[in-house]
């Protein structure tokens, strides 16, 4: 069957086998930053948005994506630099593998919410496992990310 | 010191925050055969007939192998990642006749496609003469049932193994007369502790690609820690020239002990090497948790000696480790248990360390950050929890009265001196951070909760003794910027950034100016790899030594451009200076250009070092749990560590290799179980059965160091990738036992097995 989705805002167009799923769609389409950790949705490595909204790219067919956005870390390398450098300067990024995943529903999240408190980080990002860091740097990174914003938007509304 | 114990960001860290391809299924060619196993449903069967005709009449279908095509009277091999002659035995063959586990390899498929090798996997029609297994490994030693009964399977180094006994390894060791002090010891505590074979569960599942060459060798790009052990194991397996053979890492997706072992390595090698086509095999999740190679399954039986005001006068230990299906690292895990323990009590008088390590039919067992150290460690250090019960002493009391100090002499652990050690400031710092003095034993919280704390110590080593060995190559090049080439391999925890880290503090220059490459089995200068937390102390000594010898290389042909003896100058860096007149001098980018002409002198230095010292890293952890008596549920709430890595050389690295080692210890006493059926089948084979902790099942987790200085050590650095998984077994269980009133020996200490306790007391109390 013949699909078009936009893909990290670029119109493209596809034949692909009816059973195809998303992520399998998207990694042979070169966005290799959306990671597979397991077969049961239980990790969140392959999160990617679809019409703006986070979802598993392992439990989602790519026919589903038909005639709608999809974006992956690929589309948002801005914001994710941005974000991410904040995880780095914690060295919690580690193996990096969970990375991408974990970062998609992180910028998710701060569209949902601008400054999510601690519970609501934990239990926004409760599906994205990470066996290296403990979490707790992730945490700490999140927390000095929306510090700095909070900083650099108080300013900016102070100049204008 | 401007590099070493800073927090600078790790040198891969953009890339790995941006999603770039840099694992092995990113840079993997496209016209790759996809490789996938067939796999035993029995856990103990003969392979009694295969017709593959239908499933190669499947369109894309290259290749299908099963035992017919391996000789079964060739010699044998260990998938262990161990310097040779590995203690692992030599039990294994690509695909065996008969097959010893449910997921043991049956064949090997080869195409096109996933789809058209999925299709094939399901036509392959197999019969089998299914035997008995022997699944209880209490009954394993001497049964009549041989996991390996076979004449060609072989133990290099005499380790106690018999494969006609089921036996993998066997030792006894001690020191002092043990009977005799545990007569003489008022108080004994006597059990027998009980841990799974829990899983390592890295991210990214096992996976390998490989090529044919330029030269028709064998080219291999596996998510592993060991390129040249996996080199070595490769040769092995296919009976081909190690020179035919390359092996190099990507990044890799997490390790843990996991990727010590060639788990994946050898199907894609086989079907490279007989088809000269590209291939890769990525192991499913449920793969990765049926057929790899997790923790020893033990039990440690612990019967620990003390007089009546907390003194532990000796240890006598028995072990018993099930191996598995297959050898790997069952000889050396299980020494772990008792050397890695015992030496803790430094008043003891005598110490008794016996181990039999047992073949079953289940999946092999291999390496798991901890080795053998995190089940000895759950055991010992719950005994001592039990005995300052027993006592109505406090858990840090007794410690502080017992610990080992710097300068003791250690008979259990191979008789070496404790170089250097902050335990003791460790236990304080602990006791602090935790407010254990409010919070020991236990308050309710009047909502049908209470809250209990628990503590534990740990030791591991840095490196193996005499046997590891690192190394590093550093070379100048255009511009002054430097390229440190290692056969270490960060797995994700830093070594590239670590080990640069050290290199900038000898050469005075920033870690920009230090490009990192690592490992490939052509191009790195030997190491054993990244294990047995050896890589900061053994591989992080060579680097320091490297560039010191570097800097001579650069003093030398300075000098000559300055036409003075090599004496004469110094190099801050940047410039070799004469001494005497300090204006003249020459540019560390003048003498990298006049190096690539009309020059004689390399600059660029190789230095392998190995340690006849493993110096131990220590650590305190103190849990808070919060048990809610009507479910049984149990959640850490807070977790407080002090930990004696000697220097950190970069503290936030080390700082999130404690935390994220404190939460798999903590998954390991609450969540993380294995199960098997009757048949021998693994219950626990996704992330959906086997519970490793979310963000939500943790409150707090709160590291610091109290370091030791190390002279052996780059800096006076120690290791931290193992140690830091020990401490919550023993605290954590010690902290459940001061909620409910009940011990618990084996793990995990689930909701189900609170509550029923608790229910039990009821029941008793009426």
């Amino acid at each position: 069957m013949n699909i078009t989705m936009t893909l990290n805002g670029k119109k493209i167009s596809a034949d692909i086998d009816a059973d195809m799923l998303l992520i399998d769609f998207v990694r042979d389409h070169g966005c290799y930053s959306v990671k597979r950790g397991c077969e049961t949705s239980n990790c969140g490595l392959c999160t990617v948005f679809l019409d703006e909204k986070p979802v598993l790219s392992c439990s989602v067919l790519a026919a589903r994506a038909d005639g709608r956005t999809v974006t992956t870390l690929e589309g948002l390398q801005e914001e994710a630099a941005e974000f991410g450098a904040f995880i780095a300067d914690q060295g919690a990024e580690q193996c990096g593998f969970c990375n991408p995943g974990f970062i998609m529903n992180a910028l998710a999240l701060f569209r949902e919410k601008e400054y999510p408190d601690e519970d609501e980080i934990k239990e926004y990002l409760a599906g994205n496992l990470c066996r290296c860091s403990g979490y707790e740097g992730q945490l700490r990174g999140i927390q000095a990310f929306l510090e700095w914003k909070k900083e650099k938007n108080g300013k900016e509304a102070a100049e204008a | 010191m401007k590099y070493v114990n800073k927090p600078v960001r790790k040198k891969d860290a953009m890339q790995l925050v941006t999603g770039k391809p840099v694992y092995m299924d990113d840079i993997a060619p496209k016209d790759c055969l996809i490789v996938k196993l067939l796999r035993s449903p029995h856990a103990n069967a003969i392979v009694t007939s295969i017709n593959k005709i239908a499933a190669m009449k499947v369109d894309g279908i290259e290749a299908i192998y099963t035992w017919e095509d391996i000789p079964q009277d060739g010699r044998r091999y260990t998938q262990a990642g161990q310097t040779y002659p590995e203690m692992s035995p030599y039990d294994r063959l690509i695909m065996d006749r008969h097959v010893r586990y449910v997921g043991d390899v049956v064949a090997i498929v080869a195409g096109r496609d996933e789809k058209c090798v999925d299709k094939a996997l399901k036509l392959i029609k197999v019969q089998y003469e299914v035997l008995e297994p022997v699944l209880d490994f209490h009954t394993a030693k001497d049964n009549k049932i041989l996991v390996h009964p076979e004449d060609n399977w072989e133990s290099l180094v005499p380790v106690g193994a018999d494969n006609k006994r089921n036996l993998c390894a066997h030792d006894e060791t001690g020191s002092g007369d043990i009977e005799e002090v545990l007569k003489n010891s008022d108080v004994i505590i006597d059990h027998v502790y009980h841990t799974k074979a829990c899983q390592q569960t890295m991210m990214e599942t096992f996976r390998t690609f490989c090529t044919i060459d330029t030269y028709g060798r064998l080219n291999v790009v596996s998510s592993t820690q060991i390129v040249f052990h996996c080199r070595r194991i490769l040769a092995n397996a296919l009976h081909i020239p190690k020179s035919m053979i390359r092996v190099s890492k990507p990044r890799i997706g997490g390790g843990f002990g996991a990727k010590q072992t060639s788990i994946s390595e050898v199907y894609p090698a086989y079907v490279t090497w007989m088809t000269k086509k590209p291939s890769k095999i990525i192991f499913t999740r449920e793969e990765s948790m049926t057929a790899s190679t997790p923790r020893h399954e033990m039990e440690v039986h612990v019967r620990l000696g003390a007089s009546k005001d907390g003194i532990v006068n000796g240890i006598d230990m028995y072990t018993l480790s099930n191996t598995g299906a297959y050898g790997e690292h069952g000889p050396t895990t299980v020494g772990l248990s008792g050397h890695k323990s015992i030496p803790l009590y430094g008043k003891a008088k005598a110490f008794r360390f016996v181990s039999d390590v047992v073949y079953t039919n289940v999946m092999s067992a291999g390496a798991y950050r901890g080795y053998g150290a995190t089940q000895g460690l759950f055991a010992v250090e719950s005994a001592v929890n039990e005995l300052a019960a027993k006592l109505h002493m406090d858990p840090f009391e007794l410690r502080m009265k017992n610990i080992v100090k710097e300068g003791d002499v250690m008979p259990a652990y191979y008789g070496q001196v404790n170089t250097s050690c902050a335990l003791d400031r460790c236990l304080e710092r602990v006791k602090k951070m935790i407010d254990w003095d409010n919070k020991y034993p236990v308050r309710d919280m009047g909502n049908g909760k209470v809250r209990a704390v628990g503590m534990g110590m740990a030791m591991q080593g840095s490196g193996i003794t005499s046997v590891d060995v690192g190394s590093a190559t550093i070379k100048v090049n255009d511009d002054g910027f430097y390229t440190l080439a290692i056969g270490a391999a960060d797995m994700g925890t830093g070594c590239d950034t670590i080990l640069a880290q050290i290199a900038a503090e000898v050469l005075d220059c920033s870690i920009d100016e230090i490009t990192v490459f690592g490992a490939d089995t052509d191009t790195s200068p030997y190491d054993s790899g990244s294990y047995a937390s050896s890589t900061t102390y053994v591989t992080g000594k060579a680097v320091e030594q490297c560039a010191l010898k570097v800097r001579e290389q650069i003093c030398k042909l300075g000098a000559e451009l300055l036409k003075c003896p090599e004496s004469e100058v110094v190099f801050d860096g940047k410039f070799v200076k004469r001494e005497d007149s300090k204006e003249i001098q020459v540019s560390l980018t003048d003498i990298a250009t006049a190096s690539q002409c009309g020059n004689n002198i390399a600059l660029e230095a190789t230095v392998t070092n190995s340690s006849p010292l493993s110096p131990p890293p220590f650590m305190v952890g103190a849990a808070e749990v919060e048990v809610d008596l009507e479910t049984g549920e149990a959640k850490v709430i807070d977790y407080a560590a002090a930990v004696d890595c000697g220097t950190p050389v970069n503290p936030n690295l080390a700082r999130v290799q404690a935390e994220g080692g404190i939460l798999q210890g903590i998954g390991m006493a609450l969540t993380e179980n294995i199960t098997y059926n009757k048949k021998g089948k693994l219950a626990e084979n996704s992330l959906m059965q086997y519970k490793i902790p979310t963000r939500i099942d943790i409150g707090h987790i709160r590291v610091e160091f109290e370091s030791s200085y190390e002279d052996a050590g780059p800096f006076g650095a120690k290791s931290i990738g193992e140690v830091v998984i020990n401490t919550p077994l023993p605290a954590v269980s010690d902290a459940i036992f001061n909620a409910t009133g009940t011990r618990f020996y084996e793990l995990p200490i689930t909701p189900e097995k609170i509550a029923m306790a608790a229910a039990e007391r009821e029941r008793e109390q009426d």
